[in-house]
């Protein structure tokens, strides 16, 4: 079992979820983050005083696979989140332990 | 009857030329030949005299006064707007409690310094608690309209402040600065230009007409000498002293009470007439023009220097081209209102630059900037731009000379020495007894929850990293 990490652009969420369900990888979990990567900040000024931010807002996405689903859950995160500009975003992939489920109390369900 | 009323209502709006206009004629000796002719008339003369010019002066001044009042809300919102989320409810509290404290030292203590029986020019003292005044009479009837339209004044210099020391001070020390600034600094420098004082007795007396140096001024140089002893908030400036930005957390608020703002000041200036009379079209016109042409002049500016068109920059461009027309107002032509408006929003700029870069003096909202600074350049305006055409009164650049220029500005001058003078010692005094600002702790920790107690975002999740 693998938990897949990955760090999109926000605008590239939808297309992302809609390959995702191509794929019949139908379980995520989504949270706003910010981040810093090749991209580096921008600058925004306020009142005149000039600010460098350099934290971007950015989408973070945890799907949990089992080992045959990992390599299409990739090619999904890559296919929906692309652009080819820096900013796109990287993807971890992380060994899982255990999965279970709370309602049923279920273990092994991936 | 209705049928002839509706079909000429509706001529009207056609402006269907002669065919129209020859209806229109008719349609009263219409009416008149379907009534009684005698009874219709005497009941047109009844209503002409039914509006009394003393009532007609209490119901303008009133609502006047009720748009003023209404521009407590315009304060809080661009003040609230223009600070954190997690002093939000602080600040609110804080434009609540000075009109709330404010308007009952007015009616206890400052009226009475401010109008009552002039003493040396320097101040009145008497009316106190509005004793002299009873519904009975017309005076008092009379005088309960021009309090109230008073008071809405006096708690406008009030909360001026509030927004110059946010995020950092006491909520029991603002309160009693409150009570000072309407029970006794504002009433004093007030009395001077507009109940009887020395300021008014001048061979050439000040023009303030409804107060760029009276109220507005008074204000920001209180906020001046607050936001001096109080120092700037944590993370204003870098340890080498390079200022940065805090940005306010709702640009959508600070918008809604400018508008407010703008919309209250229609009460502001055209009210200050306090009498119903025709100069308050041109007042309004002057309002608006000056109200235009600052947030132009702020806009542009902002756009050259930093290459944005900044929005909360712009937005206080509105206000200081109001601030700085509220002095001449009903002195000089709409032309002159867009210069002095477009002036205050090219000066409100540079100004906020100046305080916050060079004094490095830290005003969230910039309200030393719109209030004190361009309060002080509409008031010395007065002196160049009243045209005799529209107030009877020749600024320099109408062949006046200099004279009036001379007494705008030793009202100007006058006014600052009092109120930033005596915004230093309340501040002081406050400083070493009951304390003007919060432990850093609790700075950070944000006025919401260490001064009240809750939030004023509950259930929001408010991500900041500062």
């Amino acid at each position: 079992m693998k938990l897949i990490i990955a760090y999109i652009r926000p605008d590239r969420l939808n297309a992302v979820k809609q390959e995702l369900y191509a794929k019949e990888i139908y379980s995520l979990s989504v949270t706003n983050v910010l981040g810093a990567g090749r991209q580096k900040g921008f600058t925004e000024t306020y009142r005149g005083v000039v600010m460098e931010v350099n934290l971007l807002k950015k989408v973070r996405l945890e799907i949990g696979v089992n080992d045959d689903f990992q390599d299409k859950a990739i090619e999904a995160v890559m296919k929906g989140g692309q652009t080819g500009k820096e900013g796109d975003g990287v993807i971890f992939v992380l060994d899982l332990a255990r999965a279970l489920r709370i309602r049923t109390g279920e273990d092994g369900i991936l | 009857m209705s049928f002839i009323k509706s079909s000429t209502g509706s001529c009207l709006r056609g402006a269907l030329g002669g065919a129209a206009l020859f209806g229109l004629a008719l349609a009263p000796a219409l009416a008149l030949a379907q009534d009684q002719p005698a009874e219709a008339a005497s009941a047109a003369e009844a209503a002409v005299e039914y509006l009394t010019q003393t009532n007609a002066n209490i119901m303008w001044t009133l609502i006047a006064a009720i748009l003023v009042m209404f521009m407590q809300a315009g304060f809080a919102m661009v003040e609230v707007g223009l600070t954190r989320a997690k002093n939000a409810g602080n600040i609110l509290m804080k434009n609540m409690f000075d009109f709330a404290a404010g308007s009952v030292t007015f009616y206890i203590i400052g009226f009475g310094l401010m109008m009552g029986a002039d003493h040396a020019g320097l101040f009145g003292l008497s009316n106190f608690n509005l004793s002299e005044w009873t519904p009975a009479t017309p005076e008092g009837l009379w005088g309960f309209t021009f309090w109230f339209f008073q008071c809405v004044f006096a708690a406008t210099a009030t909360t001026i402040v509030s927004g110059a020391i946010a995020e950092r001070t006491k909520f029991i020390s603002y309160l009693i600065l409150s009570v000072v600034i309407t029970g006794l600094i504002y009433p004093i420098s007030g009395h001077w230009i507009w109940g009887g004082g020395w300021l008014s007795k001048l061979d050439a007396p000040v023009i303030d007409f409804a107060g760029s140096t009276v109220v507005h001024s008074v204000g920001g140089w209180v906020a001046l000498a607050g936001a001096l002893l109080m120092g700037p908030r944590i993370g204003k400036y870098t340890p080498d002293g390079k200022s940065r930005a805090i940005p306010g957390h709702n640009m959508a608020l600070v918008a809604l009470g400018v508008f407010i703002l703008w919309f209250g000041w229609f009460g502001f200036n055209p009210g200050s007439t306090v009498a119903a009379q025709a100069n308050i079209a041109l007042i309004a016109v002057t309002t608006n023009l000056a109200a235009c042409t600052g947030a132009l002049g702020a806009m542009l500016t902002a756009w050259v220097r930093y290459g944005k068109p900044d929005v909360s920059m712009s937005f206080n461009g509105a206000l200081a081209g109001l601030v700085a027309i509220t002095a001449g107002c009903a002195n000089v032509s709409p032309d002159g209102a867009m210069i002095i408006g477009l002036i205050a929003g090219v000066v409100v700029v540079l100004s906020v630059d100046f305080i916050d870069k060079v004094l490095k003096i830290d005003d969230p909202v910039g309200a030393i900037s719109v209030h004190g600074v361009c309060g002080a350049l509409g008031t010395l305006c007065v002196g160049l731009f009243a045209s005799p055409d529209y107030g009877g009164i020749a600024g320099l650049f109408y062949g006046g000379g200099l004279t009036q220029f001379v007494s705008q500005a030793l009202g100007v001058g006058s006014v600052f020495a009092w109120a930033f003078g005596s915004g230093l010692v309340v501040f002081t005094i406050l400083k070493l007894t009951v304390g003007i600002r919060v432990p850093a702790e609790e700075e950070i920790k944000g006025l919401d929850i260490t001064e009240h107690g809750q939030e004023a975002y509950s259930g929001f999740q408010i991500f900041t990293t500062e």
